[in-house]
């Protein structure tokens, strides 16, 4: 698959990000389900808020985490975000 | 007691709160106990408030309300408000039956996050048969008024011996409804389903046939659609892992508050599961003597106790072992090594041979009067 760099992305209004206070983690929740987020995973999710492309999402991050060369794990997590029908 | 069973207790993250045994409908595969019809008592609203603040506390994150049909009970909207609250994601498992689109809309202002509607099949005449009451196109239509109103539209369909030959349009039923999430849930064999058994279970034919069906429409509808399937283990070498692991991850308290570590346990003789109004969740799930009775490996006997495979699989189901064996500490004869592996063939030909046989037996459907009379 590939990824549509310019497309603004929207995290599915069907499924829950939150933090968890027993995992001490950030979670997805969807009907019958619960992943386990990392931190980075959960920084890119945030930003699927219909204002952010994948474009946009890498620089802000590079700029965040002030590191580049963040590319191909950013666009590798979103792919499989839209594939697990979590970003759209 | 360091390095004892209780230091690796993980929190449950699963709720099911079984809000009440009442039910309009009286399907012949129902999970619920043969005995429901004498187990009378209900928790209160503030019981079950404080059932949920409690689990939710120790990190149980998903919840479903079920039953029997959990709209009968007058407080669900306020149950799933203060679910909401607590930062559950909530799941009404429901017949549909009763429901109107108020209710729905009401429900979703209060937070529910999805509802998940079984059909029992995608044919007017069975699916009312099966239900033991007209239901059929009151389904359809609240399945249509889930989407609509913005959940995402959860169908259950379980499957039997009536209904797997309908695998095609079972499929077609679930993508003329949207269903973004389908469950075919092959039945499992406890409760009335184990009372029902020689005229549900699938012939191995069938069963192969009809997975093949849904693992190629699985496929075609990836990404529009996600399907569950859920494997009938009589067909399996191996049995399933149980609830992840006793004691690991589900808790379910039956509507009288009795909590058990599969909603099946209440079947299991001598395991005394304790009642919510008697202790706290908190107590139940470290200290209850039935919440550590299937904990690590120490109950098992042969040949689970030297089995590589423990594991994977803890030892299977207890239930069925129990139901197949008299003894919920032997090996899930599901599994290709047990001992009474010929008990899960002699159900395989059973039930082939009611299929086979001319005057078949009827199902014995699930309402208070069957209830009553086998207990
Ligand atoms: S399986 Fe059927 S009878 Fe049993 S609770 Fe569900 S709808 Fe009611
Ligand atoms: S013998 Fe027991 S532990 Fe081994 S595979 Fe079978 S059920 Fe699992």
């Amino acid at each position: 698959m590939t990824l549509d760099t310019t497309k603004t992305l929207n995290f599915s209004p069907f499924l829950r990000l939150q933090w968890e206070e027993a995992q001490q983690k950030h979670v997805i929740l969807y009907p019958e389900g619960i992943v386990e987020l990392n931190v980075p995973s959960t920084e890119i999710l945030k930003l699927c808020d219909g204002a952010h492309n994948a474009e946009d999402i890498l620089v802000e991050l590079e700029e965040k985490f002030k590191q580049p060369g963040l590319k191909n794990d950013i666009y590798g997590f979103l792919e499989v975000a839209i594939e697990n029908g979590w970003v759209s | 007691m360091a390095g004892s069973v209780n230091d690796r207790i993980s929190p449950p993250r699963w709720l099911l709160a079984e809000l009440t045994y009442s039910c309009p409908l009286q399907c012949p595969y129902c999970a619920n106990p043969i005995d429901f019809a004498r187990i009378k008592s209900e928790l209160n609203t503030e019981d079950w408030l404080r059932v949920l603040s409690e689990a939710r506390a120790m990190g149980a994150v998903q919840l479903g309300f079920s039953g029997g049909e959990p709209l009968v009970r007058p407080d669900l909207t306020e149950l799933v408000k203060h679910a909401r609250q607590l930062g559950y994601f909530s799941n009404l498992i429901t017949s549909g039956y009763g429901m109107t689109e108020a209710k729905i809309v009401e429900l979703k202002e209060a937070g529910l996050d999805h509802i998940q509607v079984s059909i029992q099949s995608p044919e007017k005449t069975l699916n009312d048969e099966l239900a033991g009451t007209e239901s059929y196109d009151h389904k359809k239509e609240v399945a249509r008024l889930v989407k609509k109103n913005g959940y995402p539209m959860v169908l259950c369909v379980v499957i039997h011996r009536k209904n797997i030959h309908q695998m095609h349009d079972i499929l077609a039923m679930a993508s003329d409804l949207g269903a973004d999430y389908l469950e075919l849930a092959n039945t499992q064999y406890y409760g009335w389903a184990h009372l029902n058994r020689d005229q549900l279970l699938p012939t191995k034919e069938q069963f192969v046939e009809a997975e093949s069906i849904a693992q190629a429409y699985k496929e075609k509808v990836k990404g529009k659609m996600k399907i569950y399937y859920v494997v009938p283990d009589f067909y399996e070498d191996r049995p399933k892992a149980c609830m992840n692991g006793w004691g690991t991850t589900f808790l379910t308290i039956a509507p009288d508050g009795t909590a058990l570590p599969c909603h099946s346990a209440r079947e299991l003789p001598g395991l005394d599961c304790p009642n919510v109004k008697d202790m706290s969740v908190h107590d139940i799930w470290h200290h209850s003597a039935a919440f550590n009775h299937f904990r690590g490996f120490e109950w098992m006997k042969e040949p689970c106790r030297s089995c590589p495979e423990k594991t994977k699989d803890f030892g299977g189901c207890h239930c069925q072992a129990y139901l197949l064996t008299g003894d919920m500490h032997n090996t899930d004869p599901a599994c290709s090594l047990s001992p009474d592996r010929q008990r899960v063939y002699d159900a395989i030909f059973q039930a082939r041979h009611d299929a086979e046989s001319a005057n078949a037996k009827p199902l014995i459907f699930r309402n208070p009067k069957n209830s009553k009379a086998l207990t």
